[in-house]
This record gives structure tokens, C-alpha cells and sequence, in this order.
């Protein structure tokens, strides 16, 4: 029987820098992740911004973790190639409640070490985002909020643990644990694993797995949040990621930059039933319309690349919780909602100091291989297809396949060569863009799809 | 590359300009296709019916796509596949990203002739569960005709225009069965076009007045709709493991709004005159970019009319001004060309074309110009919605250059 050191459950972008995080040390890791990929889950719909942290509660353990994990990332994005724009924000008040909120978020910034957000008046408003429809009174700027690509952030973190030899799980759903005095065992649906510490890093399914471990700490409600994508021909309406202000009245929705050139708007806010809902509704699209008609008018003109929902693991705690019992051997995560990707590697290293405290040994090991390099897939960097050295070496980055988005043969074949290749054609999506554009597969649906069965040996 | 002429796009409207403009001029014509096979939509519609107009005679989309392609080569044009234009510069010159690395194109005069595609699921806001087996007819036509691919076993269509026919052709052909059609249209767009017994003999029945409000899902495919009643409200449940979704053509016009030329705001394609040229001097479009969408014989008779202006503007020929802009009142949505100059030739085949919201039966088209009527007459055709509207140029024989824009409105 084989035993780890580590088994961590959720291979979402947490579990994945958890791993990654782990196994610079002389450990072996396991991840098990029930989906077929890493990061379909919560992981692959969210806001994708990179947050400061300047709105968190101060004195919370997320107060501390997103402006810890924001300078981590921002520098890890920049050694393996993930895609970030500093675009900074702006909060845009449209009625006095809102104007009277802005003092009391700019000292709430200043108590979370935030000091570069700055109260404007309207002018300066429509001066940073001139589209912005009649009617602000006000803002806050935030000049160091920035987008950043979700999908490549979880995918860097995996392959990064992978080459520094964890071993990864896919399609292994754990049903019961077996926790005996020195091991644990997870009985999952391919077999059973087994090992001295255990991560729970469930996201949606954390309180499950929590219970399993004979704890109730929170209870996880999934909070779909819907968002509408707008067609790259919108982006220069959004310079800036444009936040709505919060009141005792609710919180409102954004408008926001993406890293691939569009402009993405949302999202709602509703707790659903079931854990696995990730439809869109005719109300939440129409309310998202109606909001984004007041707040950027001409943003409707655009065409619609594609709406979608995502789900948050959202508790009734206000705050992550990050908690080890060294009797247990067992670490639970849980309550990281959409901020959990900017702080996914101050989790990572935050979890790893209270893990070496209850008692987990970590050496950490000199033989470390140097960070992956992901596919460069925003817009603000130089693409396959505008690379004029690298198409004379390879035709395949000179022959694109997917016109909207601009996305060639060559990075096709790169993502069925990759560490973790895509397992169906969502996962082709997130490593290359394909299909993701304005057509939706219109010119280039039949041929992607072709592409798709030829490398992994099914039809379409 | 700096050759006379650059047309971008190798479907029937730049095909047929590049196979004119070779006899016509002294100098490269340098085409510019993305896919790997030129010929644009036609090359997977396979079924009969191309050709009528622009060649007199009566092919399948394949067999018509590929002598396109062969006239266009055999006049001497180059056509380039596996070329992608990436950018228009704010002049003509064009960046391609092809298969031997980047290349800058530097031609004289520049055609735009991109096409246009069907709006996909999300821009028509239909909800529900991202499950795979949802088309538009392009994709659709691509998998089955091009890729030999199947589709599901039970089909729903979203609308029932000439479009979405050619759809049920294609899925039939594939062993998928049509279970229904939907349109938000009172009565089937495409009656009057689609001959009786072919409708008879595929026995769809059409839904009319109703909406596809959300897609049910279940292990990934698609495994339901719902339909919904316009004025009642009613909704009911489809099963199909297919989704077509046909019409609502928007133009492939990234490249002309990524430069700047001035586009219809109804249209969305380059606001042209009647000689093709576009708002910026040596720019013309051509095809379904400028009228979303035509069938193809009359895009291809387009590339053929743009040949001649694009051939006058290399002989130094200045375009003269603005005599009037066309315009139109709903339930007209656009009419191309748009703007009619002193001097230059009627439209393609003497005809305006508009798009029209709702059907009128027999349509009265009336013709004013400051508040002025010019003209009105009562045309033997209807005016239908998910096809062109054609209306007779003579129609503004009177309009005055210099008066003010001239109106076209439509009276039952």
C-alpha cells in the first residue's frame, strides 16, 4: 500500500497552489479532484480580478491573505507567463448613499495598508471611463486592482506541482474516510488513498468532506453569480474595471476588463440548492441587462460573446477559514469565495506555516525545477499569431484555427502535449481560447471539434 | 507585398471581384482567405440552388464555391489561404498572420469582403444549461458536410427562413430528425420563398409566434427546450438532443470597424455607395458584409459590380460628392447601399436592398425626399423577413442631388 505524506482533496485553484506550495518540501503529494479537470469548478467562474484587498473586513484572515496573495501572484504571473493587466478601478457612486459610503471604504482601505485609493469627483469619473452612463456623483479610485487570467493561474499551479512530482487524481471523488491513528484513508471512486495528513480544499463540497471528518463548522450555500461577456469590440468602453459601491441596500454589479480583450458585466448574487446549478436564468440576465444599461449604455450596443454562471462556496462565516487539528492530522479550507484566486498562494503559504506548526516535517527540498511557463493567452502580450520568429520556426503558430479569437494550430497541439490536457473541449477552451469568441464555433466549431477527436481519439 | 488590389475574403463576392478585376487590370490581385479552401459558405451548403443569377445556371454551394475559385485562379488571380488578416491600418494596408510567417500588404485599392455569420446562443439570450448539441446552421453545415460529423438524433430549429431550411436539408441528411421550428413571426418568414412540395415533403411543423427561451441539459448534451407562446405565455417543453439556431445574421465587420470606415448602425456592415466605395477613398465592401445576408449569386453579381469601381478609382478616377443618403422608416431596418454620389452608375442589377422586421404581403413602397414624395408603387413581391427586399432603383429616378435624404417606407 502505498502512502502519501499529503492527500489534498480539490484540485481547484486553491488545492492546486496548496499542492504546488507542499511539494517544494521533501513530501510526497497527492491531489484528488473529483471533476475531469483542475479548476472546473468554482475555480474556472469568477470575476478574474486581482484583488488589493482594499474592501476586505479589516482584521479578518481574508484582510490579510488577499494583499499577501496579490503580491505573490502578481509575481508569479510575471515568472510563468500568466496573463495580468494592471487596469486599476473605479467605484462609481450613482446616488447619495452610495456618495455618502465612499469616505468610510477609503479609511476601511487605509486600515487594510491600502493607501493609494483615492476619492474623485464626478468629472474625474467620466474622464477615467467616459462610456459610463449620466448620473455618477462620485467615486474611488483603485489604482492597484487589476485582471488577471483564472484559467492559466490553477492550470500554472498544477503543472508547477506536477513537475515537482505530486501525483494528480482526476476524476477520483472521495466518498468516506477511514481515519485511523497514524494514516488516513480516503475511499474514493477509484480506490483508496491513503495518507498521514489530509487538505481539505473541497470548495462547493468542503462541508461534506468536512463532515466526514466529524466536523460542522460551516455549511456551504452555492451563490450562483451570473455574468454576461461582451464581444472585444467593447473593451475600450472599459479602461478601467468599474466596481459598484456597496450600501446596507446590497451590493451592486461590475463592469470589468478581461484579460482576452472583453468586457465583462455582473455578476448576480443567489443561493441556490443545488451545489451543481450553473444555468443561466432569464432573470438574472435581464437583471444584469437592466443594471448594465443604466451604468454603460452604450456597452449594449455590443454584441454578446457569452453569458455563464459560476458558483461560490459562500458559508455563513464572513471570513475564510483556514483551521489544522494535529490530532486528526487534517486541515480544512473553507469560506474562500471569489477572492480565494488573488489569495490562493498566501493560502497556500499560510496553510503551509500552521501545517509545519501541528507538526507536519517539511524539509524543504534543493532539487526544485524552475516555474512552468503557461501559453500566453491575453491581449496586452505578444500571441502566437503576432509572432513573426516564432511562426518561421513552426508554421502551425502561422495557421489559425480559431478566427475570432485567434488562436492557432500549433497552440492547439501544445494543449494536447501539456502536463494536464484537456479532457473535453471547456478544458481546450481554458488553455487556448478556442471557440470562446464572437462566433461561438460558427466558422471554426466543426474544425476545433475535429482537432479535438484526432488528439484524444474521439469523434466530436 | 504591394500588389493593385487586395480583397479580403474568398467567398462568392471576392472571388468573383478577383476574377473581374484580373482582366480588368494591369497589376496583382491579391485574395486573402483565412480557411484552408477558398469558396466562403458555400463550400458546405450542400444542396442545390447556387449559381442562378451570376452564372446562369444551377449548382450545389460546393460545385459553385469550387468554380468560383477556379475562374477567379484561371483569370489570374492569387489567392492566398491560411492567411488571416489581423489588422486594417487607417489607410489600406492590411497585417496577415499566415503559415511562412507575418506579412504587411501594401495594395493600391483594398475590397472587403468578410461575409457574415449567425448570431451564436448567448448574443440571443436563450438560458438554461451549456450542454454541447447547440449549432447555428455554419457550424452545423461545417461538421456535417465538411467533417462528415453527426449531430444529435431529434432536432428543434430557431427560425423557419430560407436559412433554416437549408438547415433541416442538412440535418436530415446527417439522420437527424427536425421535431420542430420556431419562429417569433406571426407566419413562416420563408413560405413564400420555399417551394410547397419540398416543405410538404419534409413535414416540420413550424411554430410561429413563439420564442426558445432556455436550453435543458443532462450529462453535457442537450436534452430539452422550452418553447414559449408570444401574447399567451404559454410554455411548453421540447425533447431534442439538437439546436439549430438559424438567421440573425450579424457582418463579419471586425476588420472594417477595427479601422474606423463608417458602419450602418442597423446594418452593422460598412455604410457603402452605390458603387461599393466605403466611407474611406480606396476601400470598397462587397457581398454579405454590406447586406446581412443575401444569397450568394447576388453577393457574387456585387463582387463583379465593385470590379468595375475599384478598376476606376486605379485610372485616377475621383468619386464625385454626395448627392443624397438613402434612409429608412420601420418596419425597414436597413437598406444597402446607403449613399448615392453625382455621377456614379445605379446599384448592382439596378436594385436597393433592404431588410424588413415584418412581413408585408403585398408591400407599397413609398419614396420621399425633405417630406416630399417622390414616388410610390405597389411591388409583386412580399416584403418578408429573413430575406432580402429588393426594391427597383427606378423607384428614385426623381430624388434631386443636394435635397436632403431620401426615405423609403413601406404601406401594406
Amino acid at each position: 500500500m502505498k502512502i502519501h505524506d499529503v492527500a489534498i482533496i480539490g484540485a481547484g485553484v486553491v488545492g492546486c497552489a496548496v499542492a504546488r506550495e507542499l511539494a517544494a518540501f521533501e513530501l510526497d503529494v497527492v491531489l484528488i479532484e473529483a471533476r475531469d479537470d483542475v479548476g472546473d469548478a468554482t475555480s474556472k467562474a469568477n470575476t478574474a480580478i486581482l484583488h488589493t484587498g482594499f474592501d476586505a473586513t479589516p482584521g479578518t484572515l481574508e484582510s490579510r491573505l488577499v494583499p499577501r496573495g496579490y503580491a505573490l501572484l502578481s509575481r508569479y504571473a510575471g515568472e510563468t507567463g500568466i496573463s495580468v493587466e494592471p487596469t486599476g478601478a473605479v467605484l462609481v457612486a450613482w446616488d447619495d448613499d452610495q456618495l455618502a459610503a465612499l469616505p468610510g471604504l477609503r479609511d476601511k482601505a487605509v486600515a487594510n495598508g491600502y493607501h493609494a485609493a483615492e476619492l474623485v469627483g464626478p468629472d474625474t469619473v467620466y474622464e477615467t471611463v467616459p462610456a459610463l452612463g449620466p448620473g455618477a456623483l462620485g467615486g474611488m479610485t483603485v489604482p492597484g486592482e487589476s485582471i488577471i487570467d483564472p484559467w492559466s493561474t490553477t492550470l500554472a499551479f498544477a503543472y508547477d506541482a506536477l513537475a515537482r512530482g505530486i501525483d494528480l487524481r482526476l476524476g477520483t471523488r472521495v466518498e468516506s474516510v477511514e481515519a485511523g491513528p497514524e494514516l488516513t484513508t480516503l475511499r474514493t471512486s477509484r480506490g483508496d488513498v491513503t495518507a498521514r495528513w489530509v487538505v481539505n480544499a473541497a470548495g462547493l463540497g468542503s462541508d461534506v468532506i468536512d463532515a466526514l471528518f466529524g466536523h460542522r463548522r460551516f455549511t456551504v450555500t452555492a451563490r450562483r453569480g451570473e455574468l454576461i461577456v461582451f464581444d472585444t469590440a467593447a473593451r475600450p468602453l472599459a479602461p478601467k474595471i468599474v466596481l459598484p459601491v456597496p450600501t446596507s441596500r446590497g451590493k451592486g454589479v461590475l463592469i470589468s476588463p478581461t484579460v482576452f480583450g472583453n468586457v465583462m458585466l455582473g455578476p448576480t448574487s443567489e443561493d441556490l440548492p443545488d451545489r451543481t446549478d450553473t444555468s443561466t436564468s432569464e432573470a438574472g440576465l435581464a437583471s444584469l441587462l437592466d443594471k448594465g444599461r443604466r451604468i454603460m449604455p452604450s456597452l449594449l450596443e455590443e454584441e454578446i460573446t457569452t453569458s455563464y454562471a459560476g458558483l461560490r462556496a459562500a458559508t455563513e462565516h464572513g471570513d475564510y477559514v483556514v483551521d489544522v487539528d494535529a490530532g486528526q492530522r487534517y486541515a480544512c479550507l473553507g469560506g474562500i469565495r471569489s477572492t480565494g484566486l488573488t489569495a490562493s498562494m498566501s493560502i497556500a503559504e499560510h496553510l503551509r506555516d500552521l501545517l509545519d506548526a501541528a507538526g507536519l516535517p517539511l524539509k524543504p527540498r534543493s532539487d526544485l525545477p524552475p516555474p512552468v511557463r503557461v501559453p500566453v493567452l491575453g491581449e496586452a502580450f505578444t500571441r502566437p499569431y503576432q509572432n513573426d520568429e516564432l511562426i518561421r520556426a513552426d508554421a502551425e503558430y502561422g495557421r489559425i484555427v480559431c478566427f475570432c479569437e485567434k488562436v492557432t494550430r500549433g497552440e492547439v497541439r501544445d494543449a494536447f502535449a501539456a502536463p494536464i490536457p484537456p479532457r473535453d473541449l471547456n478544458g481546450l477552451r481554458r488553455r487556448t481560447r478556442a471557440t470562446l469568441g464572437r462566433c461561438q464555433g460558427f466558422f471554426c466549431g466543426a474544425e476545433v471539434g475535429r482537432l479535438f477527436g484526432e488528439a484524444t481519439g474521439t469523434g466530436d | 507585398m504591394r500588389p493593385a488590389v487586395a480583397v479580403v475574403g474568398a467567398g462568392p463576392a471576392g472571388l468573383t471581384a478577383a476574377a473581374e478585376l484580373a482582366g480588368l487590370v494591369d497589376g496583382e490581385i491579391l485574395v486573402l482567405e483565412r480557411e484552408r479552401v477558398p469558396g466562403g459558405i458555400p463550400r458546405h451548403s450542400d444542396h442545390t440552388g447556387y449559381g442562378l443569377r451570376d452564372l446562369r445556371r444551377v449548382m450545389s454551394g460546393p460545385g459553385y464555391a469550387r468554380l468560383l475559385h477556379r475562374r477567379a485562379e484561371r483569370a489570374g488571380a492569387r489567392i492566398l489561404t491560411e492567411a488571416t488578416v489581423t489588422q486594417v491600418s487607417d489607410g489600406r494596408e492590411l497585417e496577415v498572420t499566415t503559415p511562412s510567417g507575418l506579412v504587411r500588404v501594401e495594395p493600391r485599392a483594398l475590397v472587403l469582403a468578410t461575409g457574415a455569420r449567425e448570431r451564436p446562443r448567448p448574443a440571443r439570450l436563450i438560458t438554461g444549461d451549456r450542454g454541447a448539441g447547440v449549432y447555428t446552421t455554419g457550424h452545423l453545415q461545417n461538421l456535417v458536410h465538411l467533417h462528415h460529423g453527426r449531430p444529435g438524433k431529434r432536432a428543434v430549429i430557431v427560425g423557419a427562413e430560407l436559412v433554416s431550411w437549408s438547415a433541416v436539408l442538412t440535418l436530415r441528411e446527417a439522420g437527424c430528425r427536425t421535431v420542430l421550428m420556431t419562429t417569433s413571426q406571426p407566419v413562416p418568414e420563408s413560405y413564400a420563398a420555399f417551394h410547397l412540395p419540398g416543405r410538404a415533403l419534409l413535414k416540420v411543423p413550424v411554430a410561429t409566434g413563439t420564442r426558445l427561451v432556455s436550453v435543458e441539459g443532462d450529462a453535457g448534451r442537450v436534452s430539452a427546450v422550452v418553447v414559449e407562446q408570444a401574447g399567451t405565455g404559454r410554455r411548453r417543453r421540447v425533447e431534442c438532443d439538437t439546436v439549430v439556431l438559424t438567421g440573425d445574421w450579424i457582418p463579419d465587420h471586425e476588420l472594417a470597424r477595427g479601422t474606423g470606415l463608417r458602419l450602418d448602425p442597423r446594418s452593422r456592415g460598412p455604410v457603402v455607395d452605390t458603387a461599393l466605395r466605403t466611407s474611406r477613398p480606396g476601400v470598397f465592401a462587397a457581398g454579405n458584409l454590406i447586406h446581412p445576408v443575401d444569397t450568394a449569386d447576388i453577393a457574387a453579381l456585387d463582387g463583379k459590380h465593385v470590379a468595375a469601381a475599384v478598376h476606376r478609382w486605379l485610372a485616377d478616377e475621383q468619386p464625385g460628392e454626395v448627392a443624397f443618403d438613402i434612409e429608412v422608416d420601420a418596419p425597414l431596418r436597413w437598406v444597402a447601399p446607403s449613399v448615392v454620389r453625382r455621377g456614379d452608375p445605379p446599384p448592382s442589377r439596378g436594385r436597393l436592398l433592404l431588410w424588413t422586421d415584418t412581413l408585408v404581403r403585398s408591400p407599397v413602397v413609398r419614396v420621399h425626399q425633405a417630406g416630399r414624395p417622390l414616388a410610390q408603387r405597389r411591388l409583386p413581391w412580399p416584403a418578408s423577413p429573413g430575406r432580402v427586399f429588393r426594391v427597383p432603383w427606378s423607384l428614385l429616378a426623381r430624388a434631386e442631388p443636394g435635397a436632403g435624404p431620401v426615405r423609403l417606407s413601406l404601406a401594406g
